[in-house]
């Protein structure tokens, strides 16, 4: 399991990479099957016409030397032309029927990948980072291309018409025949399975490559800032350039690999040639063979050609798919962190409360238990601090309360039934979450409001965004509403950010909320009027206040101190200073 | 005809793609073509020679009733012949792949560099993701360019004359008839790889878009599914992998019929040169060896072409990319240039600065003084939104002000040598950025040549020790990219390593503490204290604790008041 394909340790245990079974690979293309099917056939008409052309010329040029009628050569003739028009007709067929299979096929991938991380994140995706998992789905997804116009269609062909031409070769002499077949076997067998043997660790050592390349670029981009003011960015310049370099050097054995396939190719299909000349000047010359014969036999191997070329490139695409399906697999094995009961209980009617008794939470993949025995009641209105210091577990709390990760001990529930018996969408119908880092989408103001509330018109956005001191700022942007916040909020400050995603909150309307340093960025006492606008929004709201600052605490009901995994409660504020 | 066979390949490549005459003004490029020209004029020969022998050989042995007593020899000559365009195909791939790969590492040097110094400001809007896979598949694709495509033109340009020069000798018909139709060829490719270059690039933009919106979608799953916007989200996905799908499907359409039109010239007139000579043949007009002559070498006239036609879809990806690395390469730099001028000490000295954020009509800072002076602790409080972090980025010489005077260290703003200025002082800012390496190497980007002893104790100082004695490989365990294992804590603490191992007399520190709880935050403190003692510190501060640390605050407006 590798984060990070850019650290040298890892590289180099990942060089020799896993590989998808061939089963596995080739059963990504099953839904395609009929379309796949429709293509190779269309490719081997294409090679078949290719071949006939030459091989039926050869024989009308054969027969017309001995000066026959011109009626002996009708039949050929026509042949002929209808082989010239078929053999681009039929291309043409393969290439549309086999990328229109193949584009549908990778849309269809794609969005099950989406799906399937959609039921990861966040807890279930603590092994791929962002970049790694837009790597598998853009260009990983796209490699798989290549396993459905590069691999299936042009091998079916060729297995079709490499058939045809050896049976044609051996009914004239069946000498031609075999050192057709020898060399057509050797060519389509040994020379992809010597290349794409060795090619192989070149094409794993590339992808890692590949990978480590796109962290350090976008790593150059998001940290420009901080490499320009500490003058480390030539440095981080030369580790991309040492990239570049390890990279050419994967690809020139690669391409070296590539080179002596396709001549390996080429020169076995001249030699057919030069030995169906030899076996058939020694049969014509001996009367075995009618030397009207003679041409075909030495021009098929030339035209069979065709058939042999992208089959080098063919092995080394498929295990570059396979790659590819295997890095994609990767992903689509991770079970879900918290996977939805076969038939989840509706949620009941308010008012709700969520409990945890004792319970203990790990993250997917970890041996360390972050919470050890947590308590916690939330009923309506009642507002619970968490504190602690940093690690201490308080975020871990705050995805175990809104099902983003299940207790591994005790017990969570909602109402009177514990959070496994609902589908975590319906759990967070009623308790929801303000990230302790929140993510605002690359669009507009009101974009990102509406992820809480689609239906929202713009009044309820703006009030919401008064309710959280924002509506000055949205007033003086030249797009109101519609303004654009930038690449993660980017146009945005600190504070900015932190009170959109408070006014996404609001609108949410949970009747049960975790706020997750809800206050940070802000000043003090602008983190006191946002608190009390998210706190006082609804009475009949239960919160989960988690923070490290002292003021807002007064407000809470109970404060828990979290510390090592355990919880200690404290005496109520909010009680003991009313009373 | 006079035949300049690297000016015309270099002619009619451009006019197919007139876009990758930049890559052809590229040295290596040049070199390349040359070489190119080189192997496929042996080629033709060789093609030539291939086909002679194999017309003589047949008609020797059906006319003469030669046996192979009497043929050995040209047979040998025929495999000879065989084995030297196998040698020379092996030739010609190497060659491409080592001329690529040049380009490719130019490219993508530049395109580093320019990303590392063009800072921040220049790239609020340009996605990573988008730029990740600019670097890296989009500037690979420029393998089939060079491997595929331009070798195929230089064939293209080469066999088709050798080929009819040679046909010439043996039958004027099928000469005639190649000469008629090979120039229908680069005709119909020019009519239609005009269109299907800009549709090629279209595509490579949907594909950025795709990307770039994975990337925003991807980090922001979390935020997503506590909305419950997930599945929601699976249905835009679908709509714009579908727009990338008809995209793609439009560009490709367009390329197989430039394809389809080349096969049919092609075969069609291989089809009609082998009737022609055939009725010629009947009627006793040319010898058998000529006829069968005509028939083997005439698809080879047109086998480069078709070649061509077959690759040239390929090719637009990595020229469209390539394109879009020249064009970042030669957009102007939006950071100003450096001034000469050394600082002396670490004083900064603001008046009457204000910024305007570009595309904003509110002034970011409006009006600002500040006055730090060399060994004093300062403390810049504020509202949010105030510009805290906007004057801590002028500072830094990241942020450009649209007015007012900046002194560094003495010495105005427009005079001082950035990098020199920027070599004493160490900075945190508000959000920082892990990079994909190990814990270690994140914070020797303070300090490059940093000994571990000097990482181990600004870690120790950063209040990191409890992390690095969490993490399975210690001070060299790999972060992942952007510190993906981290909290928001701790990656604030190792940005703080990174500025203390810096050793640096100007601390610039962006609220360092901001994500930390009471305990930790006291650690760091007093850990900051300490190593403040005898520096300059800026600090942008919303904390009392923080406020503490200063001598001094300097306290911005609201920004309603500002306006």
């Amino acid at each position: 399991m590798t984060a990070n394909p850019g650290v040298s340790g890892e590289a180099r245990d990942d060089a020799s990479g896993p590989l998808a079974s061939l089963t596995a690979t080739l059963s990504i293309a099953a839904p395609a099957a009929g379309r796949l099917l429709a293509a190779s056939l269309l490719g081997a008409a294409s090679l078949a016409a290719t071949i006939g052309l030459m091989a039926v010329s050869a024989w009308m040029l054969s027969r017309a030397a001995q000066h026959p009628g011109e009626a002996a050569l009708g039949l050929a003739i026509v042949a002929v032309q209808a082989f010239g028009l078929t053999r681009g007709l039929a291309r043409y067929g393969e290439r549309l029927v086999g990328h229109d299979a193949a584009f549908r096929l990778l849309a269809a991938v794609r969005t099950r990948f989406y799906d399937h991380v959609a039921h990861l994140a966040p807890a279930g995706l603590v092994a791929f980072s962002r970049g790694e998992l837009v790597a598998r789905m853009v260009a990983d997804v796209d490699g798989l291309q290549e396993l459905l116009l590069r691999v299936i269609p042009p091998s079916l062909a060729a297995a079709i018409v490499g058939a045809g031409t050896v049976a044609t070769c051996w009914v004239l002499l069946p000498g031609a025949g075999a050192i057709t077949l020898v060399a057509l076997a050797l060519a389509v067998t040994a020379v992809p399975l010597l290349t794409s043997t060795v090619a192989r660790r070149a094409a794993a050592h590339e992808a890692d490559l590949r990978g480590a390349l796109a962290v350090a670029t976008v790593d150059l981009v998001e940290g420009a800032a901080e490499l320009a003011v500490h003058g480390a960015a030539d440095a981080a310049v030369a580790r991309v350039a040492a990239l570049d370099a390890s990279l050419a050097r994967a690809t020139a054995r690669t391409a070296r690999l590539a080179g002596l396939g396709l001549s390996l190719a080429t020169l076995l299909a001249g030699l057919a040639m030069v030995g169906n000349l030899a076996v058939g000047v020694a049969a014509v010359h001996d009367g075995a063979m009618r030397g009207v014969w003679l041409a075909t036999l030495a021009v098929v191997p030339l035209a069979a050609f065709e058939l042999v070329a992208p089959l080098p490139v063919a092995a080394q695409s498929l295990t570059r798919a396979r790659r590819a399906a295997a890095r994609i697999g990767a992903v689509m094995a991770t079970p879900p962190p918290v996977p939805d009961p076969p038939a989840p209980r509706a949620v009941g009617p308010p008012p709700h409360r969520a409990t945890a008794v004792h319970a203990w939470a790990r993250y997917p993949g970890s041996s360390r238990d972050v919470l050890r025995g947590v308590d916690l009641a939330l009923s309506p209105g009642r507002v619970v601090a968490v504190v602690g210091p940093s690690g201490a577990g308080k975020s871990t709390l705050a995805a175990l309360l809104v099902a983003f990760l299940a207790a591994t001990r005790g017990e969570v529930a909602l109402d009177d039934a514990p959070y496994g018996a609902y589908a975590g969408d319906d759990v967070r119908r009623v308790v929801g979450l303000m990230e302790q880092v929140p993510h605002l989408f690359a669009t507009s103001v009101a974009a990102n409001l509406r992820v809480a509330r689609p239906d929202a018109d713009d009044g309820a956005l703006v009030a919401a965004l008064e309710a959280v001191g924002l509506a000055d700022l949205v007033g003086t942007l030249p797009e109101g509403l519609e303004t654009f916040v930038g690449r993660g909020g980017a146009r945005l400050s600190g504070g900015q950010r932190q009170r959109l995603a408070a006014a996404r909150v609001l609108l949410a309307r949970w009747p049960i909320v975790v706020l997750d340093e809800p206050t940070e960025h802000l000043d003090a006492e602008g983190a006191a009027r946002l608190l009390d606008a998210l706190l006082d929004a609804d009475p009949a709201r239960a919160t989960v206040l988690i923070t490290h600052r002292l003021a807002g605490l007064e407000r809470a009901d109970a404060v828990i101190e979290l510390d090592g995994g355990t919880a200690v409660e404290h005496l109520a504020a909010r009680t003991s200073g009313s009373a | 005809m006079t035949v300049d066979p690297p000016a015309r390949a270099a002619t009619i490549s451009g006019s197919l793609l007139s876009r990758d005459s930049r890559l052809l003004a590229l040295a290596t490029t040049r070199r390349f073509l040359r070489a190119t020209v080189g192997v496929g004029t042996a080629l033709a020969a060789l093609v030539v020679a291939q086909a002679w022998l194999l017309a003589s050989i047949v008609a020797a042995a059906v006319e003469h009733g030669d046996g192979l007593g009497r043929l050995w020899g040209r047979l040998a000559l025929l495999a000879a012949v065989v084995i030297a365009r196998g040698a020379l195909g092996f030739l010609s791939e190497v060659l491409a792949n080592r001329t690529a790969a040049g380009v490719k590492g130019v490219l993508r040097r530049d395109l580093a560099a320019r990303l590392a110094t063009a800072g921040p400001a220049g790239l609020d809007d340009a996605r990573p993701g988008a730029l990740a896979t600019l670097a890296s598949s989009g500037i690979e694709a420029l393998d089939a360019y060079y491997s595929r495509y331009l070798p195929q033109v230089v064939l293209a340009c080469v066999v088709p004359v050798v080929v009819v020069v040679a046909l010439a000798t043996q039958s004027w018909l099928a000469a005639v008839l190649v000469v008629v139709t090979v120039p229908l060829i680069p005709v119909f490719m020019v009519l239609v790889g005009h269109a299907a270059a800009a549709r090629s690039e279209q595509r490579a933009a949907a594909l950025d878009r795709l990307a770039g919106h994975f990337l925003d979608v991807v980090a922001g799953l979390p935020t997503l599914r506590v909305f419950r916007r997930a599945r929601a989200q699976a249905e835009t996905i679908r709509a714009v992998t579908e727009r990338y799908r008809t995209a793609t499907m439009a560009t490709l359409k367009l390329a197989f019929l430039s394809s389809l039109v080349l096969e049919l010239v092609a075969t069609i007139s291989v089809a009609v040169v082998a009737v022609a000579v055939g009725l010629r043949l009947l009627s006793g007009a040319i010898s058998f060896e000529a006829a069968l002559f005509a028939l083997v070498a005439t698809p080879e006239a047109y086998l480069p072409l078709r070649s061509l036609g077959a690759s040239h879809h390929a090719i637009g990806d990595g020229v469209a990319a390539a394109d879009r690395v020249l064009d970042l390469l030669g957009a102007p730099v939006p950071a100003r240039p450096s001034g000469r001028t050394s600082p002396s000490g670490t004083a900064v000295t603001v008046t009457g600065l204000s910024v305007v954020h570009p595309g904003r009509s509110m002034a970011a800072l409006d009006g600002v003084a500040l006055e730090v002076r060399e060994g004093e602790h300062v403390a810049v409080v504020g509202p949010s939104g105030a510009g805290k972090s906007t004057l801590l980025g002028v500072v830094v010489g990241l942020v450009a002000p649209t007015a007012g005077r900046v002194a560094l260290g003495g010495v105005d703003l427009d005079d001082v040598d950035l990098a020199a200025w920027r070599a004493q002082l160490a900075w945190v800012p508000q959000r920082p950025h892990l990079f994909g390496a190990s814990l270690a190497e994140n914070v020797r980007v303070g300090s490059l040549g940093a000994s571990t002893a000097a990482v181990r104790d600004a870690v120790h100082l950063a209040g990191l020790d409890d992390v690095v004695a969490r993490l399975p490989d210690g001070l060299e365990t790999a972060l992942g990219a952007d510190g993906a294992t981290l909290s928001v804590g701790e990656r604030q603490r190792v940005a703080l390593a990174r500025a203390l191992v810096r050793d640096a007399p100007l601390l610039v520190l962006d609220e360092p503490t901001a994500a930390l709880d009471g305990a930790t935050e006291q650690a760091v403190l007093e850990a900051l204290a300490a190593h403040a003692r005898g520096r300059t510190l800026l600090i942008a501060a919303h904390r009392p604790s923080l406020v503490a640390l200063a001598d001094r605050t300097v306290a911005l407006p609201s920004p309603r008041r500002a306006s």
